[in-house]
């Protein structure tokens, strides 16, 4: 993995993918004008106004596919956000429940060791230190009245 | 006159004086640390603010803007990597100078002429905003229309990834601010029955989730390279000659980041190079540039701090971001329950010139730090991005949570950020979506307005003089770039001077092609990609895009941060 450059953005997507986004602006702007419409006059005329802006804004993203900067491919490092997106997922699930020391941890050790790639000793002291420094500024200090265990 | 005065009361506060330092500290460490521009940083601190006494939390805010253009500068000379967008410039010549052993001159001069251009901007800002702010008060709903329309086009003009892509993340903003209950009508919007909608999307969400997390979710896919501890930097102090051969570039620095500051979607980045092309068209030996010119730090450092400062009048006397930064500051003071506009002057004296008198003392408080304490802030850029990324994502979404106490919210985080992530991935800049958004109750309720004083007929902004003017502006930005794209089909080549003039779309682009120098073979500028002219991003999110400018001086580490 050291071969390829580091730091470097992923490669380029084909002009497809600009379609792709043209068209989910479309659907949007589309989904604007039909929610507004059961609105009526009034409430509904802005939406509806900037609905129409967003389809025809889309139009021309979609004409403009082809010459348009591609946008980025996703590549296998991509999973490394889907993992990411589902750590925090499951920390939102579980924190009404048993406070947020314990899904703290959890979740600080997962991005150091396996999206960071640090050590087992730097992943756990330093997603140790992280709920003791939150637990003192968030419970002792601030007095947030958030969830928590102890 | 007794109000400016009152104003320096507030700052010495010993609360204020303490959160301005802690802001402009915060500002210079995310300045010189690759990863969080201003705006992501701003946007995450909020939960922070709610605490404070709305003035203290502006001071602290503000401070982390400029003190951020400070920061952005140590890379830039020592590394060759632009900690931020903003210092993209200073890489030229700054790097060029800590080659030949001066790098403490360089960021001596980069310090002096900051602190200059501030300052300067803030004398101008204290005469100017209240003068602003006093014609302004007559603005009614139709002046507000045009005016915040034409904000809008401004900063989605000079975005980066091309102006469709701008516009449609603005209208993508001004349709999340049509959530919840019309203002007029009280029906609900978009709700789709769920009641944590009912009151509208929480502009603390959005921010949250498209700066700070979507740009955290876009870093976690870049590898970052080992960073090789800089050479030691001694003598910070520039010599006579130095200060003699700087001194007009600080000048015309100063103006020029104070005008291009003032301007919607005008920056820190747009008028770095603006002022660093100015030197190199004025200079007789243009040749010096990017072998280590002295002026070529002094102009855009100054620039920059001067554009950053300036940026607040907008805000402070009209009640419209220039910027997303501003965007971000502007719902920090909405949540404390003030709201920015011609009235702030005369309703929130205190507030007004506590937070204008504090960018003084701040601006003061750097030139003190920068140069003693360089050192430290070099060190701090060997803290791993692996180990950052999980503390900040931590931050964000326990203090997604203390804002209203809400699980809902912490949700909504995660989606923006999602949302953020795949927009960068798209090449869509998030920063007009959340000006947008921030617009969008005051377009819709001031064209709403407007359109029954004028019993809906649209020529009634024409006829009006303020707002007959603006339109007529507002047209101009958008016909201007269309006649061009005219002219360009009929005649392929137009001349460059003529396109540098009628292009008002890429400003940066067109300044980067005429007048920024090559990096070198080895180099990867490209001061003209989508990275570096995204001025919204500059103030905003999108500061990493800046880049590693060579790989030659950044020693790639054979086994990067698995031999532990």
């Amino acid at each position: 993995m050291t071969t390829e450059p580091a730091d470097d953005r992923p490669p380029a997507a084909g002009p497809s993918a600009n379609l792709i986004a043209a068209v989910v602006v479309i659907a949007l702007g589309g989904a604007a004008v039909v929610g507004a419409a059961g609105l009526g006059s009034g409430p509904g005329t802005w939406p509806t106004v900037v609905g129409v802006a967003l389809v025809i804004l889309g139009l021309i993203l979609a004409a403009q596919a082809r010459r348009a900067e591609p946008p980025e491919r996703f590549t296998r490092s991509s999973l490394l956000v889907v993992a990411a997106v589902a750590s925090m997922i499951a920390f939102v699930a579980v924190i009404a429940t048993i406070g947020f020391e314990i899904p703290t941890v959890l979740l600080a050790f997962v991005w150091l060791r396996f999206l960071g790639r640090e050590s087992w000793r730097t992943s756990i002291a330093v997603s140790l230190g992280i709920v003791v420094v939150f637990y003192a500024l968030f419970v002792g200090a601030l007095d947030v009245t958030i969830p928590h265990l102890f | 006159m007794s109000s400016v005065i009152d104003g320096f009361a507030v700052v010495l506060e010993p609360a204020n004086l303490l959160y301005c330092l802690v802001g402009v500290v915060i500002g210079m460490l995310i300045g010189v640390l690759p990863g969080l521009g201003p705006a992501a940083t701003i946007a995450i601190l909020l939960p922070i603010t709610f605490g404070l006494e709305p003035v203290t939390a502006v001071i602290m805010l503000a401070g982390i803007f400029y003190g951020a253009q400070y920061g952005g500068t140590v890379t830039s000379v020592l590394l060759r990597l632009p900690g931020e967008a903003s210092s993209v410039v200073t890489v030229f010549d700054g790097h060029a100078l800590a080659r030949q052993g001066r790098a403490g001159a360089a960021l001596g001069i980069a310090a002096i002429g900051s602190f200059i251009g501030g300052t300067l901007s803030i004398v101008a800002l204290t005469l100017v905003a209240p003068i602003v702010a006093g014609f302004a008060l007559d603005f009614g709903p139709p002046e507000y229309t045009v005016l915040a329309l034409l904000g809008i086009m401004l900063v989605s003009t000079i975005s980066s990834g091309g102006r469709i892509r701008a516009l449609t993340a603005a209208a993508i903003g001004l349709l999340l601010a049509t959530v919840g209950r019309d203002d007029f009508t009280s029906a609900e919007r978009f709700t789709f029955g769920n009641l944590s909608l009912a009151d509208g999307i929480d502009f603390v969400p959005i921010a949250m989730g498209l700066f700070g997390l979507g740009e955290i979710l876009y870093n976690l896919e870049e590898r970052h390279r080992a960073v090789q501890a800089p050479t030691r930097v001694t003598n910070v102090w520039p010599s006579r000659a130095d200060l003699r051969q700087s001194s007009g570039a600080i000048g015309r620095g100063s103006v020029i980041g104070f005008v291009l500051g003032i301007l919607p979607g005008g920056g820190a980045v747009l008028s770095s190079m603006a002022a660093y092309a100015l030197e190199k068209r004025r200079s007789k030996h243009p040749e010096r540039f990017g072998q280590g010119a002295i002026e070529g730090v002094a102009a855009p450092e100054t620039a920059n701090n001067a554009a950053a400062t300036s940026s607040f009048i907008p805000l402070l006397s009209l009640g419209i971001p220039a910027n997303a930064t501003m965007a971000v500051i502007f719902g920090a003071l909405l949540i404390q329950g003030v709201t920015p506009g011609p009235q702030l002057v005369t309703e929130h004296p205190e507030l007004f010139w506590g937070v204008v008198n504090s960018m003084y003392l701040g601006n003061v408080l750097l030139l003190i730090m920068s140069i003693p304490l360089l050192g430290v802030f070099v060190r701090i850029l060997r803290v791993r991005a692996a180990v950052l990324a999980p503390i900040t994502v931590l931050i964000t979404l326990v203090g997604a949570y203390t804002v209203n106490n809400s699980i809902f919210d912490i949700g909504l985080v995660i989606g923006f950020g999602v949302l953020g992530y795949l927009m960068k991935k798209a090449g869509f800049d998030p920063g007009p979506m959340v000006l947008a958004f921030v617009l969008g109750s005051l377009l819709e309720t001031s064209l709403r307005r407007s359109l029954l004083l004028f019993d809906g007929d649209l020529t009634g902004f024409l006829t009006r003089p303020i707002s007959g003017v603006l339109a007529a502006a507002f047209l101009a930005v958008i016909l201007l770039p269309l006649a061009r794209t005219l002219l360009r089909r009929r005649h392929p080549k137009p001349s460059r001077e003529a396109e540098g003039q009628a292009d008002s779309s890429l400003p940066a682009e067109g300044q980067a092609d005429s007048s920024l120098p090559a990096v070198g073979p080895e180099g990867s500028a490209e001061p003209a990609g989508r990275s570096v002219p995204n001025v919204v991003g500059a103030a905003g999110g999108d500061q990493r895009r800046a880049g590693p400018v060579s790989q030659q001086t950044v020693r790639r580490d054979p086994n990067p941060e698995e031999s532990e």
